[in-house]
């Protein structure tokens, strides 16, 4: 079944035109705030397919502008995002993609914000749903409908346990769980769907675990 | 969810002697482990932003981003007001409450989609035309809406929701299906009643492409959902006198799906065909493409230091 529940149907609340290329707009750029943990200064679009060719009558450029201010899909402010990127200090580029992208509706976020760097690679699958194929350059299958995890650390054996007895410890239960490394023994990211969202300090924990380099807390199930 | 189609799930509702609404509560909340009552809060909330949306199509500036549309629910409101319209009051009001959410989505304002924003002004239209006119309070609709999120996860999971992918048929068809079988429930009609309200609405929409001009939900899709809602309507008042659907709903749905598969591409929500590639639609692309190349110039003239400073 690709639809799960009630609210897939009826909802999301959200600002028009498009539950694809406006909602599904929204979710991708919040994705790639909470991937860069904190107000970009410049974020660089290169939109793909449809975002590409109809972006501007959808208000697509508008709807991932408000995703990066952290606004929900309901946000009122979406129309004037450009104002509020201004006032929030936030410079946006815009690119038209070469090529295909991953999906009709595909968009290639890079943020810079303090001295951090983050970049997604996603699309707007219908009804507001979106996928997430890469984060940080690293493959993933995730869709920010569950609490999700990413965490960056060294490819190492025994760091995925240690990761996992955390998670089992605190009774939360893991929905969908990807890995991918750069190469043997070099830098790795797993992502980690959860059934529930975790606390601050277990971030904490698991961010000292020996080879854990980074732990990312990407939840859109909490308003903003 | 215990039920994959509709017939799965008239049987729960006879069998446990529920509505529909009530097994898709349940269900939802027993599937994502949050209490019915939050479940039941949070689709409340959503039928809040519905009748917003219906106020502010009707008294609010509805005029679309790319200028193309706008305006047309007041007229319709205003002309019903001012006599007796063909359809009939409570017909026409459904259509203009559902023209005025599907302008406000347009508009870039504020709505729920239903199942999609495309298809966002059909159940509005009908549930709060339906509530003003018998005088039923919010947890009614709210259960309504509970009734037609199960009809349109039963169509969702078996054909498609979505316009690129199935047409039109997927999007304002699914909506009219939706909330003609949760009309049906409402006015105190069987689950069985409702499924055949589906059927009967669904296969008044088979077929239909989906053809935005400029690739945009704006036209013609802010007419059809004025005239979804009265579909939906008529499909309800055939189900609840009786009239059921010969070929099941469940199989009218199957029907969506291979003739939603069977659709050239250039019908699905590319803007390339149907009333998208008419001679008046290309000119409106055209223009607006063009309008959009000359906004980009003179952004960027406007950034660029003067030539003498260089």
């Amino acid at each position: 079944m690709r639809f799960k529940n009630v609210f897939s149907i009826i909802g999301p609340s959200m600002v028009g035109p498009s539950s694809s290329h406006t909602a599904g707009a929204v979710r991708i750029g919040r994705v790639a705030r909470k991937l860069l943990g904190c107000q970009p200064e410049k974020a660089q679009m290169t939109l793909f397919g449809s975002f590409a060719e109809t972006y501007w009558g959808h208000g697509t450029d508008l709807a991932l502008t408000a995703g990066l201010l952290n606004f929900d899909t309901d946000d009122e402010r979406i129309p004037e995002a450009d104002l509020e990127a201004e006032k929030a200090g936030m410079v946006t580029e815009w690119v038209q993609g070469k090529g295909n992208g991953p999906h009709p509706n595909s968009v290639k976020i890079s943020l810079w914000g303090g001295d951090r760097k983050a970049e997604i690679v996603a699309a707007s699958i219908g009804g507001g749903t979106i996928a997430v194929y890469s984060l940080n350059g690293f493959d993933v299958q995730i869709t920010g409908e569950y609490p999700t995890i990413a965490v960056t650390h060294s490819d190492r054996q025994g760091v995925l346990a240690s990761l996992t007895s955390l998670l089992s410890r605190e009774g939360i239960n893991i929905g969908y769980m990807d890995v991918d490394r750069k190469g043997r023994s070099e830098a790795a990211m797993t992502v980690f769907e959860l059934d529930s969202a975790p606390e601050g300090s277990l971030i904490e924990e698991m961010l000292k675990l020996p080879h854990v380099l980074e732990v990312t807390l990407i939840d859109l199930t909490q308003r903003s | 969810m215990r039920f994959e189609t509709l017939d799965q799930l008239a049987e729960i509702c006879l069998k446990e002697n529920k509505t529909i609404a009530e097994v898709m509560l349940a269900d939802q909340a027993k599937e994502t482990g949050i209490s019915a009552d939050e479940v039941f809060r949070q689709m409340a909330e959503y039928y809040q932003v519905m009748k917003e949306a219906v106020q502010k199509g009707l008294t609010g500036n509805t005029k679309s981003r790319s200028g193309l549309t706008g305006g047309d629910a007041k007229k319709v409101a205003d002309y019903m007001r001012q006599g007796e319209s063909s359809l009939g009051g409570p017909s026409a009001t459904a259509m203009a409450y559902a023209l005025a959410v599907s302008e406000v989505n347009a508009s870039m304002g504020r709505i729920i989609a239903t199942p999609t924003a495309g298809s966002c002004g059909i159940i509005p239209g009908v549930f709060v035309s339906a509530q003003e006119r018998f005088g039923w309070d919010d947890d009614k609709l709210v259960h309504g809406l509970f009734t037609a999120g199960a009809i349109g996860f039963v169509i969702a999971n078996n054909a498609s929701i979505s316009g690129a992918e199935g047409g039109c048929q997927a999007e304002v068809g699914s909506a009219i299906g939706m909330a003609a079988g949760a009309m049906v429930e409402l006015r105190g009609g069987s689950a069985q009643q409702a499924v055949h309200a589906v059927g009967l609405a669904l296969k008044n929409c088979l077929g239909l492409i989906c053809d935005p001009v400029a690739g945009l939900v704006e036209i013609p899709c802010i007419v059809r959902n004025g005239l979804g809602a009265v579909t939906a309507l008529a499909a309800a008042d055939m189900a609840l006198a009786g009239v059921g659907s010969v070929i099941p709903a469940d199989e009218v749905i199957g029907v969506m799906l291979e003739v939603g598969s069977a659709m050239p591409t250039k019908h699905r929500e590319t803007g390339k065909g149907g009333l998208a590639a008419t001679p008046t639609g290309r000119k409106l692309t055209k223009e607006l493409v063009e309008q959009r190349r000359r906004k980009a110039k003179e952004a960027k003239e406007a950034k660029q230091p003067p030539s003498d400073t260089k």
